[in-house]
């Protein structure tokens, strides 16, 4: 064939279905939004049961990453996020599924050479560029204080 | 190096095994497999020894069927996607059978045949045999994601075959290996992994038209042309471009992941890849349609992206290859 590698590409690019953007993004919205209710809900029931507003954000965020964690275990995780997408990458449902998921998968590599070396290797990107964005972010808090 | 011929007294398939997983048994192809294994495990305690006791399973079913004992075989060539290919060497341990190590992705079981073909041809073996696999779990954790990862695939990306195919080689049988063209690495830029068909479609096809080239063939000589796990999108780029080269394969032409699995009913998005889907669709349906006489020839291209995890991290594009052997009836060629 003789085409240079733009060419081929726009070429393969007019045989490969696209994906089906509309039907993601409302999927996405309705099982994103989802987990967004219940954590309000979580929030209304704890405070209901008598907790500040600290704690409920905290117990909150706890029972979420139980659920997504529990959720990963018994091998649903991945069917729901199959059609949700970002709707369930986005919460921090995502974020434990991302180091849960890893945890099982190397367990027959060990505890120290599996499970402890590759628990971080999809989350840990987000983990290190979370670090140095909050260093950025709270050196700037600092200089804008001493304005 | 053009396309071999072995002439004279030419290497037959004498026998061949199937096995695969669950879903790829609840597919297109479900009557053609001699085994199909309900538990992904196979009762094992990791995905590689499952894939491991996948091909080692095959080989005792090839062995079975062919009523031949381990100690009469010469040799195996064999191969699989993992690293080192431990599948095959943890697989062949029991069997002591002389080994040579192959790696050529998803290209893999014709290179092996094709070897086999040689070194029978060549009188080096008298009995040899090609083996491959591939399994789902210890692919997606090697070079995508781990299994229970929340992620979305897009619709262009395929779905490895958790299947093995093995061949049995030799002098005097029905089904002859006539020819055999050995392929070219070639690159035009794609570094998508989720778009490997259209990565090695251009291998195909260079291939392809040079096997017709070499032994100036007229477009309708083989009942059916196949190619390896281009699937969906790869085959319709091969058939476009093969069509346009003048070489028109009609219905003809078909590709082994484009057909494992049922795209209605089963999730696989392009179809099937890996080194057990060509495997494993050769041995159990085409070699039932050449062994019946419902299919007198075929050319068998098997098709493997030779792109490694850290070649793709570091953003290069994916190389592909393509190898082919033409299968004729020994009735039908003299």
């Amino acid at each position: 064939m003789r085409m240079n590698p733009a060419d081929y590409k726009a070429y393969a690019d007019s045989f490969s279905p696209p994906s089906k953007l509309w039907r993601n993004m409302l999927f996405a919205f309705v099982i994103g939004g989802g987990i967004c209710v219940l954590g309000e809900l979580l929030l209304t029931l704890f405070s209901t049961l008598g907790f500040e507003k600290d704690e409920c954000a905290t117990l909150n965020c706890i029972s979420l990453i139980f659920l997504s964690a529990l959720l990963t275990a018994f091998h649903l995780y991945d069917n729901i996020a199959k059609h949700a997408g970002a709707g369930t990458l986005v919460p921090i449902t995502g974020f434990a599924n991302a180091v849960v998921a890893p945890a099982i998968e190397f367990r027959p590599e060990g505890m120290v050479l599996g499970v402890g070396a590759k628990i971080f290797s999809i989350a840990g990107p987000v983990i290190t560029y979370g670090i140095i964005a909050s260093i950025l972010a709270g050196l700037c808090y600092y200089l804008g204080g001493l304005l | 190096m053009k396309t071999l011929s072995f002439d004279g007294q030419r290497p037959c398939i004498l026998q061949t095994a199937s096995s695969v997983g669950k879903k790829e048994g609840e597919g297109n192809l479900t009557p053609f497999y001699d085994n199909i294994f309900q538990d992904a495990y196979l009762g094992e305690k990791s995905w590689e020894k499952a894939e491991s006791k996948l091909l080692k399973t095959n080989l005792k079913t090839l062995l079975e069927k062919a009523n031949e004992s381990p100690e009469n075989i010469d040799i195996v060539f064999g191969g699989d996607l993992l690293n080192q290919c431990i599948s095959s060497n943890y697989g062949l341990l029991d069997f002591h059978i002389p080994f040579l190590g192959l790696y050529g992705a998803c290209s893999t079981f014709v290179e092996g045949m094709i070897l086999a073909a040689m070194a029978v041809h060549g009188n080096y073996a008298q009995k040899a045999i090609a083996l491959t696999s591939s399994h789902f779990c210890s692919s997606e954790r090697q070079f995508r994601f781990p299994l229970e990862y929340g992620g979305q695939r897009t619709p262009t990306s395929q779905w490895t075959v958790t299947g093995s195919g093995a061949a049995l080689i030799a002098k005097g049988g029905e089904i002859e290996i006539t020819h055999a063209t050995i392929g070219r690495i070639i690159d035009y830029g794609i570094s998508d992994i989720n778009n490997m068909g259209a990565a090695m479609a251009p291998a195909a096809i260079e291939t392809i038209r040079r096997h017709f080239q070499d032994r100036n063939l007229p477009n309708d000589y083989f009942d059916l042309v196949v190619t390896g796990d281009l699937g969906s999108v790869g085959k319709q780029i091969t058939q476009q471009q093969l069509k346009n080269y003048g070489l028109d394969l009609e219905d003809r032409y078909i590709d082994c992941g484009d057909k494992i699995f049922d795209k209605e009913k089963q999730d696989a998005h392009a179809g099937g890849s890996g080194c057990g889907c060509c495997a494993s669709v050769f041995s159990g349906w085409l070699y039932y349609l050449l062994r019946t006489g419902k299919c007198r020839r075929i050319l068998l291209t098997a098709t493997g992206a030779l792109m490694s995890p850290t070649s793709s991290f570091q953003g290069e594009s994916i190389p592909g290859i393509a190898h082919c052997i033409s299968i004729e009836r020994k009735t039908d060629n003299q």
